[in-house]
């Protein structure tokens, strides 16, 4: 009974998402106001229906209602709840019903939160964002409908949980990953209703990018936490493949951030117009292309859900009217004639620009690396994989070439600054930066020069960040400078630079400096690793609630003392047969040590056995968690949360009306 | 009015790639290039792995069989070992193709990790495996009982790859033998 509620919610979910796409453009093209105002109401009931479906799925789920087919074939009775409960988007019905509902509240929130927006950009900007949904719950209930049945012959227990998703890192991994793709949708909805206006200004700008920065730091934390979780749960200490789903996330990430920085030009300068736009439609069109990736089957990939044609060619023709109807808008609509506010080679605008520039060829490149098998076998010219080597090679040095600009970026001025000023301010930071690339890699293991390298390039964006920062506390900048003076915005923006360069410094040094090595250990052996000495005490059998495993239990030595006890597993899950790794981690700001269990060597009790000694891999994670949280402050600033309705703004949106 | 092409460029740039994308849904990259499906097991004369012996095409086929593409540096091969085991244990025929490998080394390996193989063709130089188009180890063809190759899976067979697709055709194929 709950499944068929769930399912018919859904239904009347789709039937309320197609009002929501008709009636409001429909008000909004006519200026019928009435029309226009059912828009948030509208967008409030889609969330409603939906959220009751995803509510049903749930409980099918956690009840083991094994007659439903997902819940047989992605769950188990033995399975503990908190997994029953992530299992409902372990899979790729329930996580693109979890994709809709995400959507849903999306669109909710803007409806929500956009009080001071005048109507007729909301009730388009609503009307876009249902337009989407129709395509996701249709796809949902045509091609992948969660709640089908499996009757008569109903199975005895379900066929579990694939174990690698069963860990806590995947329980919010893919709510926080479809939070910053789904997100970015409504930035292009903001994009496609400014361009069917035909007025693209500042106003457009400010509306959208609080928006756009929450859902890239939702996009950040969701990535960090997929390379995280790769890092501890698959058992060999890497924590980027270059898969072409992690590429999938990744390439709206960095069009995004191209957003991000184009969108600040055209809040505060009016420039860059139809590149944000394109911009905007770009990040989304990405965030598509992943999904048509992940679910089609066309590329290869670990991630790769149960494929089927139906459900990719449907991707495929959503994607043709997204994308292609939202370009064919723009290129028809978008401004073509350039701003004629001008600025000057050395401004603040050409840095971003230059950012800009950056992350779109890395973007360019991604996309291309993952295609390229697919390009190669359409042309008929065989079979090819792009590896890492590829994709390091190119997007390495584009990293590296922008961060010396980025410790420009902070202390310059919009419209024209000078290189002389540029030259006195950061003399300072130069020199400081140079003695931290000279000392810090000292206190490595042997002094190497890529880490030196990053040590410069990190230590210029903090340096040049913290010299920015002193002159607008001290006042120099003008009028008192104080803390207090500093905003939200700018807060955001020193969080999000200091995790770059946190990023920078904890992959290069971790690459650089990491050991590993696989060896053959029988309880009672030891090894020393970087000056760790790994003991090998013994081997026991354990049970948890769903596998039986072998458990080593090693401790760590340093100088004498004992500093870690780590317990590496090798499951069984009970259900499926799946032999898993469970790698144990002691983990610190510095360094990780990490030990993963092989196989059973021979009848002594010997074990194949893989010891990590990993410095500074934390950096990488910690880093992305800064730019998270400085996406998220940016979106307290006060220039967003209250316009003064009554006063200037109105004017603006009813000139936008116009 | 070349300022407003200009604009036309992306849209130009996606229906490319919505072209490239289209062709890429009716392949299938995980597929062998259909040249070997239903067509036979490709001939070969190759040593037995551990054994004075040679092996040909006619001493490995004739009934259904599933042949593993297998070798010591593969770390997958490792992971799906255990279930191969539990698939001989239940009489299903498998014979190893040891690909690209050394043969004391594989040796070394089955007498640790238990022998699921009929026998294994060491495969030293990889030219069985050129010649069925290996990409990888694992990987698995299931092979008939007239000798034709039937299906082609790349990657870890485990307990839902064989439930799913290869128990399948194989208890379809042995049906076919035994009709005959």
């Amino acid at each position: 009974m709950i499944p068929e509620i769930g399912h018919f919610a859904l239904i009347l979910g789709l039937a309320l998402a197609l009002v929501l796409t008709v009636v409001p453009a429909w008000g909004a093209w006519q200026r019928n106001v009435s029309a226009m105002s059912l828009a948030p109401g509208l967008a409030m009931g889609m969330l409603a229906m939906v959220f009751i479906s995803f509510v049903c799925l749930c409980i099918a789920f956690l009840q083991d209602d094994f007659s439903v087919t997902v819940v047989a074939s992605n769950s188990n009775s033995l399975l503990p709840p908190i997994y029953k409960f992530s299992a409902v988007w372990g899979n790729h019905e329930g996580s693109l019903l979890l994709w809709g509902l995400i959507l849903c509240l999306w669109t909710a929130a803007v409806a929500l939160f956009s009080s001071q927006l005048p109507l007729l950009v909301l009730s388009r900007v609503l009307s876009v964002m249902g337009a989407i949904a129709v395509g996701f719950l249709s796809f949902s209930l045509l091609t992948s409908n969660p709640f089908a049945r499996l009757l008569p012959s109903v199975p005895a227990d379900g066929n579990d949980l694939n174990p690698l998703l069963q860990d806590p890192g995947l329980i919010i991994h893919p709510p926080l990953l479809y939070m910053g793709y789904v997100g970015f949708s409504v930035a292009f909805a903001f994009a496609i209703a400014a361009l069917l206006g035909g007025r693209l200004d500042a106003s457009w700008a400010r509306w959208s990018r609080p928006w756009t920065n929450v859902a890239w730091a939702f996009l950040t934390l969701g990535i960090m936490l997929g390379s995280w979780w790769a890092y501890y749960e698959l058992g060999w200490g890497g924590w980027w493949f270059w898969d072409p789903v992690e590429n999938a996330s990744f390439m709206p990430w960095l069009a995004g951030t191209a957003l991000l920085h184009s969108l600040a030009v055209t809040e505060k300068r009016g420039l860059f117009k139809s590149w944000t736009v394109l911009l905007a439609i770009f990040a989304f069109s990405l965030s598509l292309l992943g999904t048509f990736m992940v679910r089609s089957g066309v590329l290869t990939s670990v991630h790769a859900f149960a494929t089927d044609p139906a459900r990719g060619l449907f991707i495929l023709v959503f994607l043709a009217i997204v994308v292609g109807g939202s370009l064919t808008l723009y290129a028809l609509r978008a401004p073509a004639v350039s701003s004629r506010v001008s600025f000057s080679w050395l401004s603040r605008e050409s840095l971003l620009l230059l950012n800009n520039v950056v992350f779109l060829v890395a973007t360019l490149t991604v996309l291309f690396g993952t295609l390229f098998p697919l390009i190669m076998d359409a042309l008929g010219q065989g079979k090819y994989s792009v590896g890492p080597p590829y994709f390091n090679a190119v997007f390495v040095p584009l990293m590296a070439l922008m961060a010396p600009f980025m410790g420009i970026a902070p202390i310059s001025r919009w419209k024209r600054d000078s290189g002389q000023r540029w030259k006195a301010e950061l003399l300072v930071p130069g020199i400081a930066a140079l003695a931290c690339a000279v000392t810090l890699p000292l206190f490595g293991e042997q002094y190497n020069l890529w880490v030196a390298l990053a040590v410069l390039l990190a230590a210029w964006v903090v340096f040049g960040m913290a010299r920015d920062f002193w002159f607008r506390v001290s006042g120099r900048s003008g009028a008192g400078g104080s803390l207090k003076r500093l905003t939200p915005s700018y807060w955001g923006m020193v969080l999000g630079h200091l995790g770059f360069a946190a990023c920078v410094v904890g992959v290069v040094a971790t690459s650089q400096y990491s050991i590993e090595h696989d060896l053959k250990m029988s309880p009672g052996e030891s090894e020393t690793l970087a000056g760790y000495e790994f003991r090998f005490v013994e081997v026991a059998p354990v049970r948890g609630p769903n596998f039986v495993a072998d458990e080593a239990r090693f401790e760590v030595y340093r100088e004498g003392r004992n500093i870690a006890k780590l317990a590496p597993q090798k499951r069984r899950y009970l259900a499926g047969g799946s032999v898993m790794t469970e790698a144990a981690i002691d983990p610190g700001l510095f360094r990780d040590l990490y030990i993963a269990m092989g196989e059973p060597i021979g009848e002594q009790g010997a074990w194949a056995v893989r010891l990590h000694y990993k410095p500074m891999v934390r950096w990488m994670w910690l880093g992305a968690i800064f730019m998270g949280l400085g996406g998220f402050i940016t979106v307290m600033d006060k220039r967003y949360r209250s316009q003064p309705r009554r006063a200037a703004v109105p004017a603006k949106g009813a000139q936008y009306a116009r | 009015m070349p300022a407003r092409l200009k604009l036309f460029l992306p849209l130009i740039l996606f229906v490319v790639l919505a072209l490239f994308l289209m062709r890429g849904l009716s392949l299938d990259p995980k597929e062998l290039p259909s040249a070997l499906i239903d067509k036979p097991f490709p001939v070969f004369t190759l040593p037995a792995l551990g054994r004075d012996e040679l092996l040909d095409k006619e001493a490995v086929t004739g009934e259904v069989a599933l042949f593993n593409v297998w070798a010591t540096w593969c770390v997958s091969c490792r992971v799906e070992h255990p279930y191969l085991t539990q698939l001989a244990g239940q009489g299903v025929a498998i014979y190893g193709i040891n690909y690209k490998d050394e043969d004391t080394a594989a040796l070394g390996w089955l007498r640790e990790l238990g022998d699921p193989y009929i026998a294994s063709i060491a495969d030293r130089e990889g030219t069985l495996g050129l010649d069925l188009g290996v990409y990888g180890a694992p990987e698995t063809y299931l092979v008939d009982a007239d000798g034709l190759v039937r299906y082609r899976h790349v990657g870890v067979v485990d307990q839902r790859v064989w439930g799913t697709i290869l128990q399948p055709l194989y208890q379809q194929l042995q049906q076919e033998k035994e009709s005959q």
